[in-house]
């Protein structure tokens, strides 16, 4: 799976390519259609980085969306992948009903704050109740870009449109939804820290579970003015990240030169590992009531805080709740489907 | 009893011809009194002793308290429709005991609570008082069960006084509390006390009999609900997804339970069935499309006000072209109204479901075989034509007890139509047609090729679903020409559909002039109208609809026939609408049957519609 060109020839060097033999352009998807500047476009651009890295077959990627700007970008990434742009706010309901029958599939969802705070609120609620396995990222730029930028529900109370109007009602935290509605994997972060980004968005593919990451993601041309405070410069000024995000995927070994009392070291679903050098201290992702109260007290100093905010590895997925099988419903043979004469004849006669 | 009792019991009676095997019997009862399984019981009795039998629950939209109805109609001539007239009467609800007794047929029998002093309402009926209340008290000493089993007291009434032989009640009572000892032995107990009073206090006066037959012999007892679950089961679904509601629930419940039994691998131990039970509507159709689309044989249950939730989903299904079975058990009204009660209601908006330019192929099964067998249709024409598949049933057929006989097992392997399944196949297709284009026809009859995902790495076979604003290689546009020809090659679609659904069954060839149209449930009592019609010289021809769109026999039909009689179970005659719309210029021959107080329809209403139209 070399990609080097055999010494002695005077090729240019090939690009590089991952375990299944991929380079990180055949992750690519088609051309944004988005505009120029737009926080979706290097949230895409990891996305497609933290698939090439985590050797991803790519014809096992089923990507997933509903309506809105941030949906659109699943066109933009992954194209030997299928995807399914489901309607405005529906997302998970597709998606579940994909990973019922299919497991072996690599579902990841992006959603919008519109499409998952407001229509889809009681979709989004359902599919972290049920723990369906699939990554899910919410472009989250506190407007309706579509429709030309009015507020969303995540929008912060007292955030200011371009057009003067004034946002009188408090934002939906989606984390701390996240936390509250069991989700066993549980991130924030921001368009304008690809590093952090990056490995948030490994951890949360070697996750089995949904897994919840909420990206502040600025919107160019409605809300990033000075009074916003989904704006890059307001995130920037005010970003806080709770660590420093490191990842060890399942295939590296694993060294143990890290200080516990610093650093948190969780090993996710697939045997990677994901390891948290805290920036605050005594801070435990694995702690729900400490993630909850983290939430809350962002909230009330209007601080900026991203990480992994909440993480329960362990945590049995809707599969594993449903008591189905590691064969996927979907691969069965048409004659494992229907059952037998006898059992029809026993039905019946238990009817005469 | 002896033979001379029997003789001397109706003595009475014989002042009048007997009416023997062809009567209704009607018990009013108060909901959540547990009568549900005495009427069972005395119905089951009636089909033991071979008699053709139907049971039909009129029940509210009440856990308990509010007034409930159970109609059995026994029928020699095989009739199952609903009777209008109650022969018998069986008056346990003192809320509705006045008016029950007010609407009775004249000549009727009255079985009633003693204290209830009904015999002063009229002086038409044969009046049988028979105190419960007090002779539950003697019969059952744990007070805990009285209120139960007061109910088994008017089966053993019911047993003197209309011949229900004891063995065969036995028997019924065994198989509803499964052989249960101590609820066998409690529930006979109430109904020989029952009996053994009326036998000793009663003096028979009216003329209705039951006699042994031979015409149920090897037949079923089953819920149209339940038929189309083991249809669904052996259709091999994969995955259901539902949101609780009436009438439909019992469908999904009894899948999930045969399923249980009868869905898992012998090889594995695995389930090859998974189910969800959805957020709502919305999410259900939403799970179905995603799991069709993932290659599985996907369904969902609802009933009216779900099918207008589903409605953007639905449309979705329509233009991206994903498999799913939507099984629509109709009933009565959005919210709280009349939710428990039984309507065609909802043909014309579910052909149509979503926005812009939607039609679906709808299926319609008029019987319990139905039920099963076009269930199993159902999941070959969605998979053929990659489109929502509609199930039309009704609470009538879905969720009351009817007679059939035992299904046969289905020869025909299943059509999953054209999936590229594997890489061979998918190379095959790529080298016969130069490449894979998700939406394009390259058969002629519009039906284009799938891929599913994550089958076969080939990164060619991959594509990207989404509404209507794709080319036929299943990339986005916005231009006039793509959609356009996309929309022309959905038209050509819905035309083959028309070559490869259900057609009608048309009974002529007797040069009628007057024909019937009818379609679902209603052919219970349109056959019963035809042969009553036929007895009074009017003799009829008969086509029942069994899916949409219409094959070109519905137009030859109507052709063929000076008056077209079109039976809806709605106020505004919707398929009547739509029969217009088909026959052209015939539309002037098609006459209207509208039935519509949430009632199952009557052969009566149908005799006295064309009546009416024939001015006979």
């Amino acid at each position: 799976m070399s990609s080097t060109a055999p010494p002695g020839t005077t090729e240019p060097k090939a690009p590089p390519s991952n375990r299944v033999g991929l380079t990180v352009k055949e992750y690519g998807g088609l051309k944004s259609t988005l505009c120029v500047g737009c926080g979706h476009d290097v949230i895409t651009r990891q996305i497609t980085q933290a698939m090439y890295e985590m050797s991803i077959p790519p014809y096992k990627i089923a990507k997933m969306s509903g309506i809105g700007c941030s949906s659109k970008t699943t066109a933009y990434f992954a194209d030997r992948g299928h995807g399914f742009n489901a309607v405005h706010g529906r997302m998970p309901a597709v998606a579940t009903g994909a990973m019922m029958v299919n497991p072996s599939l690599l579902s990841i969802g992006v959603s919008g704050d519109g499409d998952t705070a407001s229509i889809g609120a009681g979709q989004f609620v359902h599919l972290l109740r049920r723990n369906v396995p699939m990554v899910y990222i919410v472009e989250n730029n506190g407007v309706y870009g579509l429709t030309k930028g009015q507020f969303s529900a995540t929008a912060d109370a007292g955030s200011k449109l371009k057009t003067g109007v004034v946002n009188d009602l408090p934002a939906i935290d989606l984390c701390a939804m996240g936390i509250e509605l069991g989700c066993g994997y549980v991130a924030r972060s921001f368009s304008g820290d690809m590093k952090q980004l990056l490995g948030l968005l490994k951890g949360a593919l070697a996750h089995r579970g949904t897994a919840l990451l909420d990206i502040v993601s600025p919107c160019v041309t409605f809300n990033n003015h000075d009074s916003s405070t989904k704006s890059y410069k307001w995130a920037k000024d005010h970003e806080i990240p709770i660590q420093e995000i490191g990842f060890v995927p399942y295939y590296e070994d694993i060294t143990v030169d890290y200080d516990p009392g610093t650093t948190q070291d969780i090993e996710l679903h697939d045997g990677s590992h994901i390891r948290l050098k805290k920036l605050r201290t005594d801070y435990d992702a694995t702690d729900k009531a400490m993630a909850l109260a983290l939430c809350q007290e962002s909230q009330q100093k209007q601080e900026f805080l991203t990480g992994l905010i909440y993480v329960e590895p362990s945590k049995k997925d809707f599969l594993e709740l449903s008591g189905l099988g590691s064969v996927p419903i979907v691969s069965l043979p048409d004659e494992r489907l229907r059952p037998g004469r006898k059992a029809l004849e026993e039905i019946m006669e238990s009817l005469k | 009893m002896s033979t001379a009792v029997l003789e001397e019991k109706h003595t009475e009676a014989s002042r009048r011809p007997p009416v023997i095997n062809d009567f209704s019997i009607h018990v009013a009862t108060a909901n959540g009194s547990g009568s549900q399984s005495s009427n069972t019981i005395l119905m089951r009795s009636i089909f033991q002793m071979g008699i053709p039998v139907s049971g039909k629950n009129l029940f509210p939209s009440n856990i308990q308290g509010l007034p409930t109805w159970f109609t059995i109609r026994a029928s020699k001539e095989g009739f199952i429709a609903r009777r209008r007239d109650i022969g018998v009467l069986i008056c346990m609800n003192p809320e509705t005991a006045h008016e029950d007794v007010k609407t009775v047929a004249p000549g009727a029998a009255v079985i009633y609570e003693e204290s209830l002093k009904l015999d002063g309402l009229r002086n038409d009926l044969h009046f049988y008082p028979v105190p419960f209340s007090k002779l539950v008290l003697e019969l059952v000493q744990d007070g805990k069960l009285r209120r139960l089993a007061v109910n088994m007291i008017y089966v053993g009434v019911a047993a003197w006084l209309l011949d229900i032989e004891m063995a065969e009640i036995e028997k019924a009572v065994a198989k509803q509390f499964k052989s249960k000892a101590a609820a066998v032995e409690i529930n006979m107990k109430a109904i020989r006390g029952g009996f053994e009073w009326a036998e000793k206090n009663l003096k028979k006066s009216d003329p209705f009999r039951l006699e042994r037959m031979n015409a149920t012999a090897g037949k079923i007892i089953i819920e149209g609900n339940a038929a189309t679950a083991i249809g669904c089961m052996m259709a091999g679904v994969q995955f259901l997804a539902w949101y609780p509601i009436t009438p439909s629930s019992s469908l999904a419940e009894s899948l999930i339970d045969y399923a249980g039994r009868h869905r898992v691998d012998p090889e594995t131990d695995q389930p090859t069935f998974s189910v969800v039970q959805a957020e709502d509507e919305l999410a259900a159709l939403g799970m179905v499309l995603g799991a069709g689309w993932a290659g599985a044989r996907a369904m969902t249950t609802t009933s009216g006000p779900g099918i207008s939730l589903m409605s953007e989903f639905t449309g979705l299904g329509y233009y991206a072209e994903v498999p799913a079975v939507i099984v629509d058990v109709q009933r009565v009204g959005p919210s709280t109204g009349l939710p428990t009660r039984t309507m065609q209601g909802d043909i014309t908006s579910t052909y149509y479901l979503g926005h812009g330019d939607a039609k679906h192929i709808l299926l319609i099964p008029g019987s319990i075989r139905e039920c099963y067998e076009l269930a199993m249709e159902s999941f070959d024409l969605a998979e053929r034509f990659q489109t929502p598949v509609f199930l039309m049933t009704d609470l009538d057929l879905g969720m009351n007890n009817w007679m059939a006989d035992p299904f046969s097992y289905p020869e025909k392997p299943f059509d999953r139509g054209k999936v590229l399944r594997t890489k061979e196949e998918f190379e095959a297709h790529v080298a016969k047609h130069r490449e894979f284009a998700r939406y394009r026809d390259v058969d002629g009859d519009g039906i284009p090729y799938r891929t599913l995902p994550g089958f076969f790495d080939a990164p060619a076979a991959a594509y990207f679903t989404r509404g209507s604003g794709h080319t036929d290689r299943a990339t986005y546009t916005e231009r006039g020409d793509d959609y356009k020809n996309n929309m022309d090659r959905l038209a050509r679609k819905f035309e083959t559909a028309r070559e490869y659904v259900p057609k009608p069954v048309i009974s002529s060839g007797n040069g009628a002039k007057v024909g019937v149209i009818a379609y679902g449930s209603s052919d219970f009592a349109v056959e019963e109208a035809r042969t009553l019609l036929g007895r009074k010289g009017l003799t009829t021809d008969y086509l029942r609809l069994r899916a949409l769109p219409f094959t070109p026999e519905i137009a030859a039909f109507v052709a063929a026939h000076e008056r077209v009689y079109v039976v809806d179970q709605n106020r505004d005659g919707q398929m009547y609408d739509l029969l217009r719309l088909e026959v052209g210029s015939d539309a002037p021959k098609l006459r209207s049957i509208r039935h519509y107080d949430g009632f199952p329809l009557d052969a009566e209403t149908v005799i006295e519609g064309i009546e009416a139209g024939e001015k006979l």
